[in-house]
């Protein structure tokens, strides 16, 4: 740049053709370099809205195995590219300062959250479904018909669960015995 | 109606207004006047409770006025068939049908049944009759083997066709506007407007949402919408149908593959404790005509999913090892189950029943009674939390050192975080592809439930137990590989296609088979995984192909996007019109053609007469397009499958300030009522004079979790109101921006006070009636936080699917200090 002055805005809107200094004279080399959050991504993954039952598409920009932003697929013929103000939160979802990412553990008459290991509260529930599952258990009923069933264990799920998720739900509780197995589309 | 699709569903509600920009009328009739009103061709206010009163003032309105479709309804509907002479209908009971027998609250129907018919085979089946019972699953309605005695010339004073006039005949425009408040003259152009735009050349749809689901008499309120269609045309045909929007990315899905008591996937009814082996089952279900003729295939493919090689004929496929129903296992039953101690454990995946159930207190109090609970979600919501910040915990009644309950917290994986399929709710299986994977301990439900049940079989590996069976001869694996040990989505998808004897995948339920060489995981599912290809990850854009885009994911059954299309024929199997044309027959190439894949039978022609004994499809004739129902037919008149009513009556809400005009039976007679000090009931009308619906927001998600704790949306609904009129407002003194207590039996809850002429008070049964409309998003945690509109509803349920009533109660109101919220 060959007029140093040239370097300030101000000097750019009164010496150029850009009076109003609304186009090219308020513009920096920092402006130009910018790019959207979604060209820089490494990769774009389509998905589908998690809100509500219209599915809307969602495409999902990734940057450094972070989610940098989710907009609407434009090749969804059910969405053409829309997102309500839900969808459109969705990156603010999944990045939520609320979010929590380790497991909490309370224990009977407890006042306070505890740490536990993943792998430790997997171990700790099986053993009490079993439990629970024997406790519950009833084989006949009065007139002694087979119920092979228990009534001790109670399950009730959202319905932003995948349809893979509930299947296996569905498959293990029912080869316990669990019959009380409800979701939100009851409610 | 019941639905507020431009705020719940508002991308979908583009559809309605490119309709509406060609032309169409767009008519919204409900309690508030909301921004799908706004986008409307016009809004009519109506009292929450009194949509049957409306519909069936619709139906009047189409038979007094000759305005159905008579060359849809007579071959396509049971209009003609004959009703048995032992029927009584509500004008001749006072608003009970035959067969009710006080003493167990539940009808006999066997008097509800055609004439003619060789054995009632009446609902629910399999049960004996009279019982306060259980529906049986999802299973269409079927019928006994015999042809029921038909009057095509729609004489016969036994007629469907009669009943039904006679049924509604005092539905007049008069008793419509007592019933519901909306005057007069209004309701004939709404019922004018919807007949007009029927017929060959034009089709009308419904749409309907939780609006009508939540109340004591949801399934008679959509069975009324069915008939208006039916009789006008408007099922199976592009432009029509019943729209059911559905609040959740896969709430269909969860249906259909279901997590629900009374199901096995794919509407497989779940065996009652009668069905002792699987040839009684069998008896019990399999209907003689149509897709149901087939149950023994479905179910034995699940059977061999489930149990693979353990599953032989000689040990009747496993069916032994399937557990047994015989009473309501639902969701509020199990709360009261819960108070009383009899259930020690409980999972919630992605549920939050402390905000999100009616009545919050009960439910906080149930979950207080368990040994130990599971959460499983992003946030520690509410139901995770409530022994330590709990309405009652923050009142006082309870202390955290009071509660046993254990509680385990595992976060969830995003939706980002795993692949996996959502069905929408047009029955589309669209796939969500990983974009990163889960941090910290957030992981799928996949992962947990796999892992969890991978646990308990080794814990249970030596046990010897016979109960144990059928735990440890499940088929488990799931390929669960890299660093997580993450099960495959795919795999699991693939088992829920199915395959045949060599592994190879289905191409659709057509080629399941009763012999056990086939597994399918969900017969309605199948081909989803055909030629070995996720097809519901399809993402051919929307651009690139037909209006009905066949290659965007994947539709149940079979890519059908519309469900009984055969009827966008007539019964020639020609379009009903050049501007309607969908499915037909080409008679060339002697097959069904069309724009979707034809929901029929492809190579059945329109003429085809069922010969002698013929079962399944071929039972079923070239004209009758309801082929998941026993006779083909749309039943207009439903002697089975419903417990409460064959043809649907106008009852009032369990918590109503007006008395029923029509009837002196006041409410739905079959109504779930739950007596428990926990849950009681406003009785006086005086003292809770007003009505009081809930709903929701653009911006905020059902029970909150998805939304409440997400900052952009909080940062736009700040805090919990209620919507109230300015006469409302000046008749108890309520203040713009202030605070109000909505009081009931339950207890007080507290909102900020909205006034607005958006809930204008109605004229109904000459007094003035003012209604009260709360969004039921808040609780206590998270970035906005107030009290939860359910902890003000109680639980009383419809009996054919056990979902409570909270879209219309009583409630007073008054004003408030500000309350004092966490
Ligand atoms: S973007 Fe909005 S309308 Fe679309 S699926 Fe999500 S919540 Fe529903």
């Amino acid at each position: 740049m060959r007029n140093p002055l040239a370097r300030w805005p101000a000097a750019r809107q009164l010496t150029g053709r850009d009076r109003t200094g609304r186009g090219e004279a308020a513009r920096s080399q920092r402006t130009i370099e910018l790019q959207p959050r979604t060209h820089q991504a490494d990769r774009v993954v389509q998905s589908i809205c998690p809100f509500c039952a219209v599915g809307c598409g969602q495409r999902v920009y990734v940057q450094n195995e972070v989610v940098t932003q989710i907009e609407g697929d434009p090749d969804s013929p059910i969405s053409r590219g829309r997102l309500c103000p839900k969808g459109a939160a969705s990156r603010n979802l999944v990045q939520s300062p609320l979010r929590e990412y380790r497991v909490r553990y309370r224990r009977p008459y407890g006042t306070e959250w505890e740490d536990l290991s993943l792998e430790r509260a997997v171990d700790m529930i099986a053993d009490r479904v079993i439990t629970a599952r024997a406790e519950g258990w009833q084989d006949h009923d009065a007139d002694g018909r087979s119920l092979n069933r228990t009534l001790g264990v109670a399950s009730l799920g959202g319905a932003t669960l995948d349809n893979e998720e509930n299947y296996l739900i569905k498959k293990l509780f029912t080869a316990l015995g669990i019959v009380q197995v409800e979701n939100q589309a009851r409610i | 109606m019941g639905s507020n699709m431009a705020e719940n569903h508002p991308v979908g509600f583009q559809w309605v207004m490119e309709a509406k920009l060609k032309g169409a009328p767009v008519i919204h009739v409900d309690p508030r006047f909301t921004r799908t009103s706004a986008n409307a061709s016009f809004h009519v206010p109506i009292r929450a409770g009194s949509d049957i009163a409306f519909l069936g003032g619709i139906v009047h309105h189409i038979l007094e006025t000759d305005s159905w479709f008579k060359d849809y309804v007579l071959p396509y509907t049971n209009a003609a068939n004959i009703v048995g002479e032992k029927f009584r209908d509500t004008e001749d009971l006072d608003g009970l049908f035959s067969g009710w027998d006080p003493a167990k609250e539940g009808y006999d129907t066997a008097s509800w049944q055609f004439a003619g018919m060789a054995k009632a085979n009446s609902a629910p089946e399999g049960q004996g009759s009279a019982a306060k019972a259980e529906p049986s699953g999802g299973l269409g309605g079927g019928l006994a083997d015999a042809e029921p005695e038909r009057d095509e010339t729609l004489q016969h004073p036994r007629c469907v066709f009669q009943l039904l006039k006679r049924h509604f005949s005092r539905y007049t425009p008069e008793m419509v506007e007592e019933l519901t408040g909306v005057p007069r003259e209004r309701f004939v152009q709404v019922a004018e407007l919807l007949c007009a735009n029927s017929g060959r050349e034009r089709t009308s749809a419904i749409v309907y949402s939780v609006g009508w689901t939540q109340h004591t008499v949801g399934v008679q309120l959509i069975r009324t919408a069915a008939i208006i269609q039916l009789l006008l045309g408007n099922i199976g045909r592009p432009g029509g149908g019943i729209m059911a929007l559905r609040g959740h990315a896969s709430i269909q899905g969860s249906t259909d593959i279901p997590t629900l008591y009374d199901l096995l996937p794919g509407y497989i009814p779940m065996p009652h404790a009668e069905d002792q082996d699987l040839q009684t089952y069998l008896d019990g279900h399999v209907k003689s005509g149509g897709g149901w003729a087939r149950l023994d295939s479905y179910l034995i493919s699940l059977l061999k999913a489930y149990w693979g090689e353990a599953a032989t004929p000689e040990n009747d496929m496993n069916y032994g090892r399937l557990p047994r129903i015989d009473k309501d296992h639902s969701t509020y039953r199990t709360a009261i189950a819960m108070l009383e101690g009899n259930v020690k454990g409980y999972f919630l995946p992605g549920e939050n029943p402390a905000v999100g159930s009616a009545n919050g207190k009960l439910q906080r109090a149930a979950m207080a009674q368990l040994d130990w609970l599971v959460v499983r979600d992003l946030f520690l919501i509410e139901s995770a939390t409530f022994w330590q910040d709990g309405p009652e915990v923050a009142g006082g009644q309870t202390r955290p050192e009071d509660c046993k309950t254990e509680v385990f917290f595992l976060p969830a994986a995003a939706h980002t975080e795993k692949s996996g399929s959502f069905t929408n709710t047009q029955r589309l299986v669209q796939w969500h592809h990983q974009a990163i994977e889960p941090p910290g301990d957030c992981r799928s439900e996949l992962w947990f439930y796999y892992h969890l049940g991978r646990v308990i079989r080794e814990k249970l590996a030596a046990a010897k137990d016979p109960r144990d069976r059928g735990i440890l001869e499940l088929t488990w694996d799931y390929g669960a590989s890299g660093p997580k040990a993450e099960p495959s989505a795919e795999a699991v998808l693939r088992e829920i296609n199915g395959w045949d004897q060599r592994g190879r995948p289905l191409s659709g339920f057509a080629e399941l088979k009763a012999d056990g060489s086939t597994a399918c995981g969900c017969w309605i599912y199948s081909g989803i995984y055909a030629d070995g290809v996720n097809q519901a990850a399809r993402k051919k854009p929307g651009s690139e192909q037909s209006w009905v885009a066949p290659e965007w994911a994947w539709a149940w059954p079979a890519n059908r996007r519309q469900l009984y299309n055969r009827a966008s024929a007539d019964p020639a199997g020609n379009p009903w019109s050049e501007r309607k044309r969908y499915v037909w027959w080409d008679a060339e190439r002697a097959e069904w053609q069309g724009d979707d894949v034809p929901d029929f039978n492809r190579t059945k022609e329109p003429q085809y007469q069922p010969g002698e004994g013929a079962s399944g499809d071929a039972a079923l004739s070239g004209d009758a397009p309801f082929i998941m129902q026993g006779d083909g037919r749309g039943w207009l008149y439903a002697p089975s499958a419903v417990l409460d009513a064959p043809l649907p009556p106008h009852y009032e809400p369990h918590e109503s300030p007006v008395r029923n005009r029509l009837y002196e039976q006041e409410a739905n007679p079959m109504r779930e009522i739950y007596n428990h000090p926990l849950n009681p009931y406003n009785e006086d009308p005086e003292k809770y004079p007003f009505v009081m619906t809930t709903y929701r927001l653009t911006e905020h998600h059902t029970a909150g979790a998805m939304s409440r704790n997400v900052p952009v949306l909080s940062e736009l609904q700040p805090e919990f109101f209620c919507e109230i009129s300015p006469e409302l407002a000046e008749l108890r003194g309520l203040e713009q921006g202030g605070y109000a207590a909505i009081i009931t039996a339950r207890g007080r809850i507290h909102a900020r006070v909205m006034v607005t002429d958006r809930i204008a008070p109605l004229q109904v049964a000459g007094k003035t009636l003012h209604q009260v409309g709360l969004p039921y998003h808040w609780g206590q945690r998270g970035l906005t936080r107030g009290d939860s509109a359910n902890d003000a509803f109680p639980i009383v349920l419809d009996p054919n699917v056990h979902i409570q009533e909270v879209k219309a109660a009583t409630c007073d109101i008054r004003a408030a200090e500000r309350p004092k919220w966490p």
